[in-house]
């Protein structure tokens, strides 16, 4: 085996080699979209951010618009402090609204912005106003029994067992 | 009576204590050869052609292996993946499940697993017969400094080789699962590539894929060529050195998997 026949074949091993580690990163991971676009940076409060989880998509209608950047609890409020980054060519209305959402039963979950109709946008670093929490299904089961149970009070309702979980605290939300 | 048991006990101790000892001295002994194989890599790189002749018995040669298991392991994966899937009616997701598994772990470890039977227990036997044959005291005496010129190529060799033999692994797997679950079980070729697309990410994914193929390259190429230095030099020493390099390269490659893993996909908060 002399030298330039070596050569050839490492050449070819190489090249092939970085068309694999290009294709890794072009083809089946997302080297070239979105994360690498310089975007600003909103935050939201919600009550409960229920599974967001950090790099969750940021959708509106249905578009994702940007990621989850971080998630914190505000120790003065106690409510959950999500910072997202959003794609720089899509501008929001002040007024726009912040939904945690999920897709489907058991699918991810995600922020969906809904825009409003105000003229000025939402700059870096600004926090949208009106947010809507996460559906707590455990919350809603119990809030729905205890609706049932309180429909009828003259049958059995002075004693009426709590019917699932914590009756009290789906009252009081 | 008691003597003989104190005896007993010393005796035990005493191997015990040899055990550690010698495996500390030869841990030793292996960092300060790697440290001369560094300190000798300009001396190799000046003849690069040592080097790039390295890469072309263990990356090159090891080519049709690697891309064979990884066509296979990517069709096996997708058969089984799919068959899971399907019971949660989210069998739209398997080329996430193929290419995340390739990418992060099976990609480095296995292509890791198949270099270190096929191209390090080569380096070993190779480098174990030069020392019997006493090509390497040879070499001394004519003035050749032996990790100069046969150690450190074989080890660059190696490390360089590596991280391209992972990709073009987990690029087969990937093919390969593209092949079953798409040809042949009949998922739709968009979803299979859209959800790959955007549930794996450059970084940390990829990157971290490389980054565990190269620590394994060095790992496996640090043990095949100091076994192969450190070999009794007879055939019956050449023989367990390379029975040693498989054995021990296997298991600092699962062991080093599972702590890089433990590190770099700890906080990643995957979905």
């Amino acid at each position: 085996m002399n030298r330039s026949t070596v050569d050839l074949w490492v050449g070819i091993f190489v090249a092939i080699g970085f068309g694999a580690i290009l294709f890794l990163a072009l083809k089946v991971g997302n080297l070239l979209t979105l994360d690498r676009s310089p975007g600003y940076r909103i935050e939201a409060s919600f009550d409960n951010i229920g599974g967001l989880k950090l790099r969750a998509p940021v959708k509106a209608a249905g578009v994702v618009v940007g990621r989850v950047e971080n998630v914190r609890l505000d120790p003065k409020t106690y409510e959950a402090l999500v910072t997202m980054r959003i794609d720089k060519q899509y501008q929001f209305s002040k007024d726009t609204i912040a939904a945690i959402n999920t897709s489907g039963l058991l699918g991810e979950v995600y922020i969906g912005l809904d825009a409003g109709g105000d003229t000025q946008m939402l700059q870096d670093g600004d926090r949208i106003a009106k947010t809507q929490s996460a559906v707590v299904i455990e919350k809603l089961i119990s809030q729905f029994l205890f609706d049932k149970a309180s429909e009828n009070p003259g049958a059995k309702a002075p004693s009426a067992p709590p019917p699932a979980g914590k009756p009290a605290e789906g009252v009081a939300k | 009576m008691s003597a003989d048991i104190l005896g007993g006990i010393a005796y035990w101790l005493r191997r015990l204590g040899g055990g550690v000892t010698g495996s500390i001295g030869q841990l030793g002994y292996a960092t300060r050869f790697l440290l001369s194989v560094l300190w000798h890599t300009p001396a190799a790189f000046r003849r690069l052609h040592l080097t790039l002749r390295e890469i072309y018995f263990t990356g090159v040669l090891s080519l049709v292996i690697i891309l064979m298991s990884g066509l296979f392991v990517g069709m096996v994966l997708s058969l089984q993946g799919y068959e899971t899937l399907k019971r949660y009616g989210a069998d739209e997701q398997l080329g996430i499940l193929v290419a995340l598994a390739l990418v992060r772990e099976l990609g480095p470890v296995l292509a890791g697993l198949l270099f270190a039977s096929r191209a390090g227990s080569a380096i070993t036997a190779e480098i174990g017969l030069m020392k019997t044959t006493e090509q390497l005291a040879a070499m001394e005496m004519m003035a050749v400094n032996p990790v100069a010129r046969v150690i450190a190529p074989r080890f660059w060799g190696g490390v360089l080789s590596m991280p391209l033999l992972a990709a073009l692994f987990s690029t087969f797997g990937i093919f390969g699962g593209y092949v079953v679950g798409v040809r042949l079980i009949g998922i739709d070729a968009g979803a299979f590539w859209g959800q790959m697309h955007a549930g794996v990410d450059f970084w940390p994914d990829v990157t971290n894929g490389i980054i565990k193929s190269l620590v394994f390259g060095a790992a496996v190429s640090l043990i095949a060529v100091f076994e192969g230095f450190d070999a009794k030099p007879t055939a019956e020493g050449v023989a367990s050195a390379t029975t040693r390099t498989v054995v021990l390269s296997s298991l600092a490659i699962l062991a080093l998997d599972f702590v890089m893993t433990v590190f770099m996909f700890r906080g990643a908060n995957v979905r």
